[in-house]
């Protein structure tokens, strides 16, 4: 059975309204987390109620862009939020408790900021019988 | 107004396992705040999967935790199937939800033990631990590791459990059944262990569910949410219903726990009963393209990989969120009220695995 997930891309100034409206709701905060791909930052906002998964999306074209917290809409978003800015630097204005920096003393300071070159996918074509790798 | 002062709990402390900070601001002898700080363990495993090969991650899973391991890698292994539509075998699916109950068994025992340990009844503690170490010894000769199962992977399982094998462990399962209602009846009725735990440390439904609890500690608020309602595995063959408590305080997620023990032999039983013959695996042909959000209710409650892969061997982003990240906000907000005293019990009912926390 696949679990149905709704993903809703939505922009940073449209943030705090759409996480108001799913608190009115009484969706639980799930998590949030972001991911850093080649040409963008995605942050993924997920929700639940009655196992109904909302999944709103933040798409980043830099990492200099302000986010708005929503820790004062949902309080545990806090800790959501400075694990996202100790590790992706990202810049999060206004967490409720902002630890700046040192909720995880890495060693590397933000150590998931980078991503690895893109790697071409190996596509394998069948040729006269034998196997190919473009 | 009484002075306030602010005590450091942690990171070192005889009741944790593992590092975590709580800044107690206190007047008196009555916690009025609390500040919490993680960072000590924080091993950055997510970034591995930029070395690591899609199907090696699944080692990288089940070490997250020395505790829910295998739930771990089931869950990454769930994930990943969903994004490449592989279609498990109905064996495997069983296997996977027999070992899950396992874990679930021995993790409840485990911190049962350490409860009784933090509130001094030795005697309970060591015979959580010994009722333990026969599922451990159930786990080891079902999968070959206590801690690490090494059985999950994309596909599948890695083990069989041959018929023979499956009958004993029903037959041990009944006896273990036996030794936890010994203890359980201690748990639940003793009167100094109710002085500990009962009307300390309530988290209501409403703040419960607000703050993203989840497993015993949103359950014993009085909450009907458990992830395996979400049927993988092969929890949607089997008959099942959440534990849950009413009262929110530390004595309802004993109740709690004690309760899934108990549940989760009969799901067993179930298991064994309903397992059908038939491959545990099947082969897996191409990359993972596309993303998943894998949800699964661990002992500790529910833990969430999202995964992402392109197309490549090696996955975009995992991210794993575990049960005690999302219980902290809750402990922080309960905390404020309770005595000095209380304050290792109350940190100790979320079950803290701090490792599998930070990652």
């Amino acid at each position: 059975m696949i679990e149905e997930q709704k993903t809703i891309e939505i922009s940073p100034s449209d943030l705090v309204v759409k996480v108001r409206d799913m608190f009115v709701e009484q969706y639980r905060l799930v998590q949030i987390g972001a991911t850093k791909l080649p040409d963008r930052i995605e942050i993924n906002y997920s929700f639940d109620k009655n196992y109904q998964f909302i999944n709103f999306r933040l798409i980043l074209m830099d990492d200099k862009v302000e986010i708005p917290s929503v820790s004062g809409v949902y309080w545990n978003a806090l800790f959501y939020e400075n694990e996202i800015h100790d590790l992706f630097g990202l810049n999060i204005k206004g967490i409720v408790l902002d630890f700046k920096g040192t909720f995880y003393e890495t060693k590397e300071k933000f150590a998931f900021a980078s991503c690895p070159p893109k790697v071409e996918p190996i596509v394998r074509v069948k040729e006269k019988g034998k196997l190919n790798e473009q | 107004m009484s002075n306030r002062t602010i005590i450091p709990f942690g990171p070192q402390h005889p009741v944790l396992p593992e590092p975590i900070h709580l800044d107690l601001v206190m007047e008196d002898e009555t916690v009025v705040e609390a500040i919490p700080r993680i960072g000590w363990v924080h091993r950055g495993l997510e970034k591995l999967v930029e070395k690591k090969d899609f199907l090696e991650m699944t080692y990288v899973a089940e070490r997250i935790c020395g505790i829910c391991s295998f739930i771990h890698g089931l869950t990454y292994c769930h994930g990943i199937e969903q994004i490449m539509n592989i279609e498990v075998p109905i064996r495997a699916h069983y296997l996977r939800t027999l070992w899950s109950e396992f874990s679930r068994i021995h993790s409840h025992l485990l911190w049962l033990g350490l409860v009784a340990d933090a509130f001094g009844f030795e005697s309970l503690f060591m015979h959580s631990w010994r009722i333990r170490e026969k599922v451990l010894d159930i786990i080891e000769a079902t999968t070959g590791g206590r801690v690490i199962f090494g059985s999950a992977k994309v596909g599948g399982t890695r083990r069989d459990i041959d018929n023979d094998m499956l009958k004993r462990i029903l037959i041990q399962v009944t006896e273990i059944d036996k030794e936890m209602k010994e203890i359980s009846q201690t748990f639940l009725n003793d009167f100094s262990v109710q002085q500990r735990l009962k009307d300390v440390g309530i988290l209501s439904k409403a703040d419960a569910n607000m703050l993203g609890a989840v497993g015993p500690m949103l359950r014993a608020s009085g909450v009907n949410q458990d992830m395996r309602k979400l049927n993988y595995a092969a929890y949607g063959q089997i008959n099942w219903e959440p534990v849950i408590a009413q009262e929110g305080d530390c004595y309802a997620r004993v109740q709690v726990r004690v309760g899934e023990l108990f549940q989760a032999s009969d799901i067993i039983r179930q298991v064994i009963e309903k397992i059908p013959e038939g491959p545990v695996d099947v082969k897996v042909t191409g990359m993972p393209q596309g993303e998943f959000f894998a949800r699964t209710e661990q002992p500790r409650g529910e833990v969430i990989y999202y995964l992402k892969g392109n197309g490549t061997k090696n996955l975009e982003r995992m991210r794993v969120r575990t049960p005690t990240f999302a219980n902290i906000p809750a402990i922080t907000k309960v905390l404020p009220g309770i005595q000095l005293a209380d304050v290792p019990m109350m940190l100790l009912t979320i079950d803290p695995c701090i490792s599998c926390t930070e990652r």
